[in-house]
């Protein structure tokens, strides 16, 4: 006893000098910590088995998919499939998760996700959805909020790179999706073949408005806005007064098609685009768009048959702004520009040119009014240009080098981030003087304050997501974890907090505080409500059935067995189809199932689930099959066989679970 | 021992908290790890079921309801004989246990193998932890009545 507990004590002295020791290189290390002090990790420790405060949804990058972590405490807790096949969860290797990757390309199993966003209703996170964009096969991913899976993907005809997206309207009414590369458009199914140097002639740039179902979040293709042949970059949507409008940062005004490096950084200015949404719907709805011929994908998938359906539809309603006076204006903004962001109160526009040494900050009053008045200098392709001095609020003068993004507290604070100069800078929206800098490490890209984007930020933090992490973590080899470091705002001065890798390079997130969603996560899919059209109710449903050369097993999972798991007349030259239904109704207790050879991945199956494997077989003989995750204390006795016997063999189907006892696969009459 | 080792490191923890000027912990726990301090022998189990009025003479169509959970639900795992599968046969099972512990058991299971001695005692002879399997109290009502009729009950 005695012994056992001086040991005890032991453990609590090593425990107390690390936490001693944690505390004191943490004050020491000043510049390199970007002034994180003695506090930090007392703000960003979460007691074991205690939860974060915040979810923070993160792009994943070019792995194409969405991440999950908690905040303060940076602890990653889900990665979700979205456009990228994923072996973990069988995610684009199921038959019933396929048609999700599908498009007019064919099945793309990857993409480049960039930004995310959540729904809004008001202006403000009302946990419902995320959504995000692909942007190599211009995609938009809806994720429901109550399974954290991806439930639907629509594919954008007449875009190329959908870079700008997918940013939402103050009601969740769209989200948007503007081309980054302009290009000869889809016009009747066919991109044309024509001269790359024919640039200003024949490309085109539109931004697509994708219309949300208030009720099922359903999306659609609203409508498109043709517009000149340049890059569109990012976007916000208006909110309050200004929430019928949309602002894109465009870039390439000088419409080079070569070396965009230094020939899309001549002009002075480029353009931030203000569409006023609320005008194009009424003309939509009033018949006044053309219909052009498209092909796109639009796949959903519904959690009552467990499967996905994906369709290729055909057309776009397209508006020419040059044909309506009121949809699309320009105003100038310095050295093409990447964020162009809301403020809370809906009144300023924040752009922010890559190669800028100023901040410049638009006012919705002034353009509104500069519209009105017709003040403008020019036009573009038909389309006005409004006068720089006529919507400008005023310029932040010396705020940083490179200024990329800005997110804000709604305390009247904005925070930019500026890669060249690698820091994040606070500054105050009214009197446009900056207040406050802390360096990153290093090169920040997006910043994230928690509701940073809507009308009701929830504040408390702001997350640099960074683009080099070079010396930050322990080393890997030349590949290294990409990084986001948190700082804390809510006092005068920001304060280092935390770094934490990320998954994928994260571009932008969106946090929302954890009480306003935890509750409505899902435990399990009830089995009374599995509409699947291969579901096995119950163990003495299960069979083998052949039909031709396909052989069909309906199959169950419980711990820790799978009924059948003896199976015989299986023939070279058949392809199997594993249906397995979990037959769990208990809080995370998947199973998982693979078999010898298969050439596309496991399946992972959550309770009341059905998901299906297809498997064709190779070579005879007999082939093991097993459950990947661990269940019980017998999981490891959680296997089976099938026997592949040779093309035209006379072995009859055959199946079975604990042959031995020959009730097991009678039912109850 | 362990828990003394446990508290020690908390209090050390918490200093450390202290120390550093206090923290946010305003976040929310939920701890559903087992504590297995109190055991129960309450015949009746442990849940919400107090009381059940036993139907006299069986309902016929509260059979065919617990016949539907068996088969979808339990089957996979309980034989309608005394045989054990992956847990007990269910031949007698009415008259080994009172029908309110069959009852919070079926939709109770994770606070009963915790804290009820005789569904710990079962967890050690089948060593696999009864599932939740979500059935509502109308389920499990439905269900003993059909082990009701496979006792052979009438």
């Amino acid at each position: 006893m005695k012994r056992i507990k001086s040991k005890g004590v032991g453990n609590a002295l090593i425990i107390l000098s690390i936490l001693v020791g944690l505390t004191v290189s943490s004050c020491k290390n000043k510049t390199k910590s970007g002034g994180s002090d003695k506090d930090a990790a007392a703000k960003v420790y979460i007691e074991p088995g205690k939860h974060d405060l915040f979810y923070d949804f993160v792009s994943g990058g070019f792995s194409g998919q969405m991440t999950v972590y908690g905040l303060p405490s940076g602890r990653l807790l889900r990665i979700i499939p979205v456009f990228s096949a994923d072996p973990t969860t069988g995610w684009g290797f199921s038959e019933e998760t396929k048609p999700m990757l599908n498009t007019s390309h064919g099945f793309v199993p990857w993409d480049d996700s960039h930004h995310v966003a959540l729904s809004v209703s008001g202006g403000a996170h009302d946990g419902r959805w995320a959504f995000i964009n692909g942007n190599n096969t211009p995609r938009i991913a809806r994720i429901g909020l109550k399974t954290y899976r991806t439930e639907e993907i629509i594919e954008i005809p007449n875009s190329s790179g959908n870079h700008s997206s997918p940013f939402i309207t103050q009601n969740s009414e769209y989200v948007v999706a503007g081309t980054r590369f302009s290009y000869p458009m889809d016009d009747d199914n066919s991109n044309p073949d024509v001269p790359i140097s024919s640039y200003k002639q024949n490309f085109k740039g539109t931004v697509s408005f994708i219309s949300i179902d208030p009720k099922s979040g359903n999306m659609g293709l609203g409508f498109q806005v043709l517009l000149p042949g340049f890059n569109f970059d990012l976007a916000r949507a208006g909110k309050l007064k200004s929430g019928d409008w949309v602002f894109f940062s465009c870039y390439n005004t000088e419409q080079a098609n070569t070396l965009l490096e230094v020939n899309a950084s001549q002009k002075d200015k480029d353009f931030i685009m203000a569409v006023n949404w609320k005008k194009c719907e009424e003309l939509v709805k009033a018949g006044k768009a053309t219909n052009k011929k498209v092909k796109y994908a639009h796949n959903v998938y519904s959690e009552v048959t467990h499967s996905a359906t994906s369709e290729i539809l055909t057309d776009v309603k397209m508006l020419d702004p040059k044909q309506f006076e009121g949809l699309v204006y320009f105003m100038p903004c310095p050295k093409s520009p990447h964020g162009c962001d809301v403020d809370p109160t809906g009144s300023y526009i924040v752009g922010s040119g890559k190669l800028a040494a100023i901040i410049p900050v638009f006012s919705f009053d002034k353009m509104i009014k500069a519209i009105e008045t017709k003040n403008y200098e020019g036009n573009f392709e038909g389309i006005p240009v409004l006068k720089y001095d006529a919507v400008l609020h005023g310029e932040v003068k010396k705020p940083g080098l490179g200024p990329l993004h800005t997110e804000f507290d709604g305390n009247g604070f904005a925070y930019t981030s500026f890669f060249v100069s690698s820091e994040v800078v606070k500054w105050n929206i009214e009197k446009l003087e900056v207040v406050d800098r802390v360096p990153t490490f290093y090169s920040v890209g997006h910043l994230s304050v928690p509701g940073g984007p809507t009308t009701k930020p929830w504040g408390k933090y702001v997350i640099a997501y960074n683009k080099i992490t070079k010396d930050r973590f322990l080393p890997t080899g030349p590949e290294l974890t990409q990084s986001a470091q948190m700082y804390s705002i809510d006092g005068d001065k920001m304060k280092l907090l935390l770094d934490f890798p990320t998954t994928g390079e994260p571009h932008y997130a969106e946090a929302i505080p954890a009480e306003l969603i935890e509750k409505n996560s899902i435990k399990i899919f009830k089995l009374e409500e599995n509409k699947h059209p291969y579901v096995t109710m119950g163990e003495a449903q299960a069979k083998v059935v052949r039909k031709g050369n396909e052989v069909h097993v309906y199959m169950t999972a419980i711990r820790s067995h799978f009924v059948p798991d003896n199976i015989e007349g299986v023939k070279m030259g058949d392809v199997v189809y594993f249906h397995l239904t979990n037959l769990e109704q208990d809080w995370d207790v998947p199973h998982g199932f693979a078999i010898k050879g298969a050439n596309n991945a496991e399946l992972l199956v959550m309770p009341g689930e059905t998901q299906t494997l297809k498997w064709i077989p190779e070579r005879v003989g007999v082939s093991p099959m097993y459950c990947t995750d661990f269940c019980s204390a017998l999981h490891q006795e959680m296997q089976g066989y099938v026997r592949v016997s040779p093309a035209g063999s006379n072995v009859p189907i055959k199946f079975s679970t604990g042959a031995t006892e020959p009730v097991a696969a009678a039912p109850v009459k | 021992m362990k828990n003394k080792i446990i508290v020690s490191t908390g209090i050390i923890l918490s200093l450390f908290i202290w120390a550093c000027g206090g923290s946010d912990s305003n976040n929310t726990a939920s701890s559903e790890a087992p504590s297995s301090t109190e055991v129960s022998n309450d015949e009746k189990g442990i849940g919400s079921v107090k009381h059940v009025e036993l139907t006299n003479p069986l309902d016929p169509a509260m059979i065919e309801s617990g016949k539907g959970v068996y088969n979808l639900k339990c089957s996979a795992c309980h034989r309608l004989t005394k045989e054990k599968l992956v847990g007990p046969g269910w031949l007698g099972v009415t008259q080994r246990r009172k029908p309110e512990w069959i009852m919070n058991f079926a939709i109770n299971a994770d606070e009963m193998l915790n804290k009820d001695a005789t569904a710990m005692a079962l967890l050690e002879e089948c060593l696999v932890r009864m599932p939740n399997q979500n059935l509502t109290e109308a389920d499990a009502r439905n269900v003993l009545e059909f082990m009701r009729n496979n006792d052979g009950e009438k």
